[in-house]
């Protein structure tokens, strides 16, 4: 099945919460979601014999660095406003067919539900996308840092806007 | 008067040496038998994908090598793809028959760490030594190539640095027909040894729609039964012309998915990828390498994902591109990392001794799990 025709079925199934289809000029075109509803849409995805997407292949945090920046005098930046997004690349080991989901997050709000539930491989992927981006995923059954250690108070390393704090447990970064 | 019981909490690493790197697993225990295991990564942590933001696209190659340390030419293998797919470039036929044979050769070194290393930690090391006395082999052929023993730089978006000496093709021609009866070798020595099998099978049984779920790929997901690989299921460079099978776990020494079937899985790969070299070395045509090397490197704005079948499963780059000279974002799905999480299922009801069979099964390089 093409992504275009799954884009149907979905759209008459929620139309709510399933935003756009993005032909997209390189690369693999990919449906907008809400960011509120994806778990549902995702467990339809899982579910429905016409789709049984069995496989999520990866699970991607993305900071857009979309919002106003505001340069500082020392040349930091941060930005004012802006999106994160979220990247779901699934696939059915029966229908042979892929597809990409894209959740776009304010990032005042920052929250997205977990699909954790339904594939257990997005658990570690929603750790390092939280760890590292800051993207909160609610219900998720253990939402703790992953790459970063346990402790770290010093911002979101992916974030484009991120600034390594001066020290760390009393050792000095930049060193 | 009944006896007080009380679970145990354990901590196995982060130096362990039976953990293959930097890895803590905190147990869970009833007595000696496990009832939870969570695993605590990253050690390694070296900060590739905000690395990756600040270089330029030919830049992240040697960045690519440290990750998987051990299968390196496939790292850079998959991210030259991905690139080459957000560009839209084709690559002469030359490049991509040697960059198959690259993958092929690093594929059967990586393996024979693996299964090396997992006899070892189960107590022979004799196939260790003869595991790498045969990898050295293949280093040694890479050297000749790349000019480095493991982190070669070598294949790079839109061909390969430099084109193969001169000796290579016979060398390596002599090199398969010098590796084939040593696995057979290897098999008198530790697959079909008695003491070995009941370490390993029906130890750490993954069932297969356990392991979809969780995302598990390679020989992992192959031991549990399932045909599926991307060489053939989602064919990338010139691996359509070419022929080879892709062996599954049967539950030959127990249950299909056990400990024992992806070890072996991993001893009939060699063998197909031992196949995979030979016609390659047969069919490889003249022709330049370099040529269809951009100068520099601008992709227009967009996002691919670009796959391939790494020794260790499917490792995927997902680039997002704000067409500057720099990605705006590189994530990268590696194998080690995505197996690594299931071990909680693996080891629940087994004992202390069964997961160092069972960690060394899933064959994880912390390099990639931490990246």
């Amino acid at each position: 099945m093409t992504e275009k025709e799954i884009f149907d079925i979905l759209k008459e199934k929620f139309p709510e919460s399933i935003i756009e289809f993005v032909e997209a000029q390189v690369g693999e075109n990919y449906i907008k979601v809400s960011p509120l509803e994806i778990d549902k849409v995702c467990a339809f995805l899982f579910t429905d014999s016409r789709l049984q997407f069995d496989s999520l292949i990866n699970l991607s945090g993305v900071d857009d660095a979309n919002g106003e920046k505001k340069v500082k005098e020392d040349g930091s930046f941060n930005f004012i406003g802006g999106t994160l997004s979220v990247v779901y690349h699934l696939e059915s080991l029966k229908h042979l067919h892929k597809l990409t989901l894209l959740v776009s997050i304010e990032k005042d709000k920052q929250d997205v539900v977990s699909v954790t539930d339904i594939w257990a491989h997005a658990n570690w992927h929603e750790r390092e996308a939280f760890d590292l981006l800051g993207i909160n995923f609610l219900n998720h059954p253990d939402l703790r840092r992953i790459l970063m250690p346990y402790d770290w108070d010093g911002g979101f390393p992916l974030r484009k806007d991120y600034k390594d704090p001066e020290f760390y447990e009393g050792m000095k970064i930049p060193y | 008067m009944a006896l007080k019981t009380e679970e145990m909490t354990l901590n196995m690493g982060p130096q362990h040496p039976s953990t293959h790197g930097v890895l803590r697993l905190e147990l869970q225990l009833d007595g000696e038998f496990i009832i939870d295991v969570t695993p605590h990564i990253g050690y390694l942590h070296r900060c590739f994908e905000k690395h990756a933001e600040f270089m330029t696209y030919p830049q992240v190659v040697p960045y690519t090598d440290r990750m998987d340390y051990l299968a390196s030419m496939y790292n850079e293998f998959g991210y030259a793809l991905a690139v080459e797919k957000l560009l839209g470039i084709e690559v002469p036929d030359r490049v991509e028959y040697i960059r198959v044979i690259m993958g092929e050769l690093q594929r059967i070194a990586s393996h024979l760490v693996a299964l090396g290393t997992y006899g070892a930690d189960i107590g022979a090391v004799t196939p260790f030594l003869f595991c790498f006395r045969d990898r050295e082999k293949i280093l040694s052929l890479f050297e000749m190539a790349s000019g480095a023993r493991l982190l070669y730089n070598y294949i790079w978006v839109g061909g390969v640095s430099r084109d193969l000496p001169p000796e290579f093709l016979r060398l390596t021609k002599e090199f398969v027909d010098y590796f084939r009866p040593k696995i057979k070798e290897l098999n008198d020595l530790l697959t079909f040894n008695k003491i070995f099998i009941e370490r390993t099978a029906n130890v750490g049984i993954l069932p297969l729609d356990v392991a979809v779920n969780y995302g598990i790929t390679g020989p992992m997901l192959r031991a549990s039964g399932l045909k599926w690989d991307l060489r053939k299921n989602d064919p990338y460079s010139v691996y359509d012309k070419l022929e080879f099978e892709i062996p599954v776990g049967n539950g030959r020494m127990g249950t299909v998915g056990d400990s024992w079937d992806r070890y072996y899985v991993r001893i009939l790969e060699m063998e197909e990828s031992l196949k995979i070299v030979e016609q390659a070395l047969k069919q490889i045509p003249e022709g330049d390498v370099l040529s269809a090397i951009p100068k520099r490197i601008k992709p227009p704005v967009g996002q691919v994902y670009g796959r391939v079948e790494n020794p260790r499963g499917e490792l995927g780059y997902f680039i997002v591109s704000d067409g500057s000279v720099n990605p705006k974002r590189i994530k990268v799905r590696g194998p080690s990392f995505v197996n690594l999480a299931v071990i909680g299922e693996l080891c629940k009801g087994h004992m202390i001794a069964d997961v160092i069979s069972i960690l060394g099964s899933i064959d994880i390089v912390l390099g990639e799990v931490d990246r």
